[in-house]
């Protein structure tokens, strides 16, 4: 028991801050490439000075991608010897593949980061493009993992052991799909609002120049489309977890009682003694007619299962409000900047500040759907197969590391902020930038040096 | 049953860890020259093995991910018992990985580092001399029997399993032959007197390496028996045979200045090392009660596994390949910019 929750504990933290700089690792490299792209087709420096900047930024933040990844992978079997054991055969294989695509990623995002002179500009655009392609693979490739625990399939379940193991089956489960594109576009968008943010905020600093404007423009291009693609997708998540996790449904929704033609709850603050949602916005048969597309349908409520098979209501619920809220608001600053700029052409302070906001508010969403789903998922760590509890490592002194994780990230983030602050003190200036310098020590494009 | 899936999948895992030690070896070798920079060169010392590392790191970390993936999917039988037996080394080991990478996109150099680079500087250093020796012990704790499984229960002191005098040895050991990969590796990218000092540095390292191999075989006799019995058996030896052959050659090479060929001899003398250990644990994953075929996954999964790795490879190859011709190769462009360094 004692281990458990600081295993979780743990667990969490780490995929929290693993999630931010995972999301970063599929985005930003897709910017890169296309700003690279259009500085080579139209040879406006601005373009080239926003690659270069990106690069040195997506240096450091991959790495801190890399090593807290690594840390994931080891946790795994640190903190869940038994998950592993019997989902090691069955989720593996994305692994396995995922492996491959960390492999191209680290290798041509060396031959890019450090190849701004060694290579012709065509080919260091091209080996841009597997980064981006790699990125987007990785993060598809783990959540095939995550997904089957979800919704495992590929097996029979005998005695606690997993029999007639099919690892094909395990890889391609029924659930995959639906949340890696909802997985991806959240990366995206996610990390287009944060650029967004960085540039908007130059912006409200006075620094009105091109750099900052074609910066934020293009963010916002990415942005937008997926901001707008990701209610869609998070309709077809929705329906995925009506079908297959119940329970979590009726977390998210707080919906206590089986009833037809359930209501949808916005907001609120779940009270599970008195199964009520003060404060929330009911809109009639809003549930049903969300979860199956027919206002009527009979939604299974929280009574189908005993109490101790919960999840944390409140926590699940809250956050399930923080990301498609959140998603929501990005929509309408989004749709506004668009149309300040068709009417206008000129940025005010008041939407670059909601774009700021919208900066904090894609990584919040990020961080909510995996509570939702995670929490959502208790107390199960393989639905229906093995409980959490029964999954924890016996060994001593999980309290201690957890501690420890805590403390280690706390010191990466405040590091990586005032990294990242002070590669973000405006355009680059031509002794600073690679590209531009001649000769001399900089050589390297080392972001070490940066 | 010598050509089971398992044991092609244990194969696969070795040439994993012989990727890792060769390629991120020296990576964490260059970290501990970084550590032990001394005299007024010790700024372009610095500044040779963060070029060096700078572009090639990342993919070579990657070994070990996909080392660790290759466990789980093919032996997780053998990746929980480690992971819990390994509880605390393998905390300390993610520390040390954790910190180094952190570091090394971190710190700056001399006149140009500011504020917290400079502690993230020595973190650089100190980060690289720890994860190797810890390494190392974790591969000489399963050797020696210190990990017991019966009924799927670990019994295990999580203590003092990893601290016996064999994986104090084996860590000093792994400790020195990154250094020597990192230091000879080294030699081939600098010239003039940086190349000096890492020749010195190769001396010294290949010398240390020699003496704590000496070290070992006592310690191993009184620790492992049966690995040191397996190590000087039929099956082994001319493996360990070869690497100690190897082990001469490159530290003659660099003593007549063949670099290029003390690259290659010191690479085949790590592998040769590895692979002598491999043979002498067979068919043992952790000594004495996990075996290669007792632990490993269903076919089904190790028939994933291998069947996916050719594609893999088809994807992995020409990419390194380009990587380090692109940065390994001659450049002139970079030996000219190494003498200004
Ligand atoms: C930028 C981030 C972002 C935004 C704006 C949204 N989501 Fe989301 N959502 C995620 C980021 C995310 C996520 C973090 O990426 C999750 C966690 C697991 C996953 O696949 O995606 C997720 C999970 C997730 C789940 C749970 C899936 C499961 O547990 O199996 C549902 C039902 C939704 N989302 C639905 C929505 C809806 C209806 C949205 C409407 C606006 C929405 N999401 C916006
Ligand atoms: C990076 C995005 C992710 C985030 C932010 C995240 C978040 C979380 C959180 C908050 C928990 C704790 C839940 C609780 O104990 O109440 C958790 C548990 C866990 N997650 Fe995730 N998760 C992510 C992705 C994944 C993926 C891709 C996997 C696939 C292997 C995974 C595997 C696990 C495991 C094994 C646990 C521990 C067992 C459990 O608590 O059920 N997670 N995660
Ligand atoms: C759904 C959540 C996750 C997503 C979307 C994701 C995606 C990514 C991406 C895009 C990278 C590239 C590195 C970067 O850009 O920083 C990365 C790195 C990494 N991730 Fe995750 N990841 C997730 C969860 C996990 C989990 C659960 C594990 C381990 C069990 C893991 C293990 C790793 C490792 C080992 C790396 C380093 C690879 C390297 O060195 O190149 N990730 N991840």
């Amino acid at each position: 028991m004692e281990n458990l929750i600081a295993a979780r504990l743990q667990m969490a933290i780490s995929l929290g801050f693993h999630m931010v700089f995972a999301a970063l690792g599929i985005g930003m490299p897709l910017l890169m490439v296309v700003a690279e792209g259009l500085g080579l087709r139209t040879k406006k420096a601005v373009y080239l000075d926003l690659a270069h900047k990106w690069a040195k930024a997506t240096g450091i933040l991959f790495a801190i991608g890399a090593v807290s990844g690594t840390a994931l992978s080891f946790e795994l079997g640190l903190l869940w010897p038994p998950f592993m054991k019997l989902a090691g055969p069955l989720i593996g294989p994305a692994f396995a593949l995922e492996g491959y695509a960390f492999f191209i990623e680290a290798i041509f995002l060396g031959l890019y980061l450090y190849g701004w002179k060694r290579l012709k500009p065509t080919a260091h655009w091209l080996c841009g493009i597997p980064v981006a392609v790699s990125g987007a693979m990785s993060g598809v490739l783990v959540m095939s993992a995550n997904s089957w625990m979800q919704n495992p399939t590929g097996f029979n379940l005998v005695n606690g052991q997993a029999t007639d193991i099919d690892p094909v089956k395990a890889l391609i489960n029924p659930s995959w799909g639906v949340l890696a594109v909802h997985l991806t576009l959240a990366s995206y968008m996610a990390t287009a609002f944060m650029v967004a943010g960085v540039y908007a905020w130059g912006l409200l600093k006075g620094r009105r120049d091109t750099y900052h404007k074609v910066g934020l423009a293009i963010a916002m291009v990415l942005g937008t489309i997926t901001a707008i693609a990701q209610p869609i997708s998070g309709d077809f998540a929705a329906r995925l977890v009506a079908q297959t996790q119940p329970v979590k449904l009726a977390a998210m929704e707080s919906q206590f009682k089986t009833e037809k033609g359930a209501p949808l709850r916005i907001g609120g603050i779940p009270d599970i003694n008195n199964e009520t949602v003060p404060f929330s916005i009911e809109i009639p048969y809003g549930l049903s007619f969300l979860a199956t597309h027919d206002p009527n349908a009979e939604i299974q409520g929280l009574d189908a299962v005993p109490r101790s098979d919960w999840p944390v209501v409140g926590l699940v619920h809250i956050s399930f409000q923080v990301m498609v809220g959140s998603g929501l608001i990005i929509i309408l600053f989004a749709l506004l900047y668009w149309f300040i700029r068709w009417r206008k052409r000129e940025h005010g302070k008041w939407i670059l500040r909601a774009l700021v906001l919208s900066g904090v508010l894609g990584v919040a969403a990020l961080e909510a759907g995996w509570i939702v789903t995670e929490v959502g998922r208790q107390p199960w760590i393989i639905y229906n197969v093995m409980r959490t509890a029964d999954a924890v490592t016996p060994a001593p002194g999980v309290w201690y590391t957890f501690a420890g994780f805590i403390g280690l990230y706390v010191i990466l983030a405040v590091t990586l902020v005032w990294m990242l602050l002070r590669l973000a003190t405006g355009r680059p200036t031509v002794d600073e930038d690679p590209a531009t310098a001649t000769g001399g020590r900089k050589e390297a494009d080392d972001v070490a040096v940066a | 049953m010598s050509l089971s899936l398992s044991a092609l999948a244990a194969g696969l895992a070795l040439l994993a860890l012989t990727a890792y030690t060769v390629l991120a070896g020296a990576d964490f070798g260059g970290g501990v020259w970084d550590f032990f920079a001394r005299g007024q060169r010790a700024n372009a010392q610095r500044r040779a093995i963060s070029e060096a590392m700078g572009p090639v790191w990342e993919s070579n970390h990657v070994w070990l991910i996909f080392l660790l993936v290759i466990l789980f999917t093919a032996f997780p039988i053998a990746f929980s018992a480690l992971s819990e037996a390994f509880f605390i080394p393998f905390h300390l080991l993610l520390l040390g990985i954790i910190l180094r990478g952190a570091a090394f996109v971190f710190r700056a150099h001399g006149s140009e580092e500011a504020g917290p680079q400079r502690v993230w500087a020595r973190a650089f250093g100190s980060a690289s001399v720890i994860t190797p020796v810890l390494l190392g012990m974790c591969l000489g704790a399963i050797s020696a029997g210190e990990i017991r499984v019966s009924d799927g229960i670990v019994r295990v002191n999580y203590f003092t399993a990893w601290l016996t005098p064999l994986s104090w040895a084996c860590g000093a050991l792994a400790l020195a032959l990154f250094a020597y990969l990192a230091a000879v590796y080294l030699t081939l990218e600098t010239e003039g007197d940086l190349r000096e000092d890492f020749r010195k540095r190769t001396l010294i390292s290949g010398g240390v390496v020699v003496a704590l191999s000496v070290l070992l075989i006592p310690v191993l006799v009184w620790q492992a028996p049966r690995l040191a019995e397996n190590l000087l058996s039929l099956r082994a030896l001319p493996v360990l045979a070869l690497g100690v052959v190897f082990a001469l050659l490159s530290l003659w090479a660099v003593l007549t200045r063949r670099f290029a060929v003390a690259r290659v001899t010191a690479i085949a003398e790590v592998a040769m090392l590895l692979w002598g250990w491999a043979l002498a644990q067979w068919p043992y994953l952790i000594y004495p009660d996990l075996t290669i075929d007792a632990s490993a996954a269903p076919d089904a999964t190790l028939g994933f596994l291998l069947a996916t790795a050719p594609f893999g490879a088809l994807l992995l190859i020409p990419s390194l390949w380009l990587l380090f011709a692109v940065f390994k190769g001659h450049n002139p462009e970079a030996a000219g910019s190494k003498s200004k360094a």
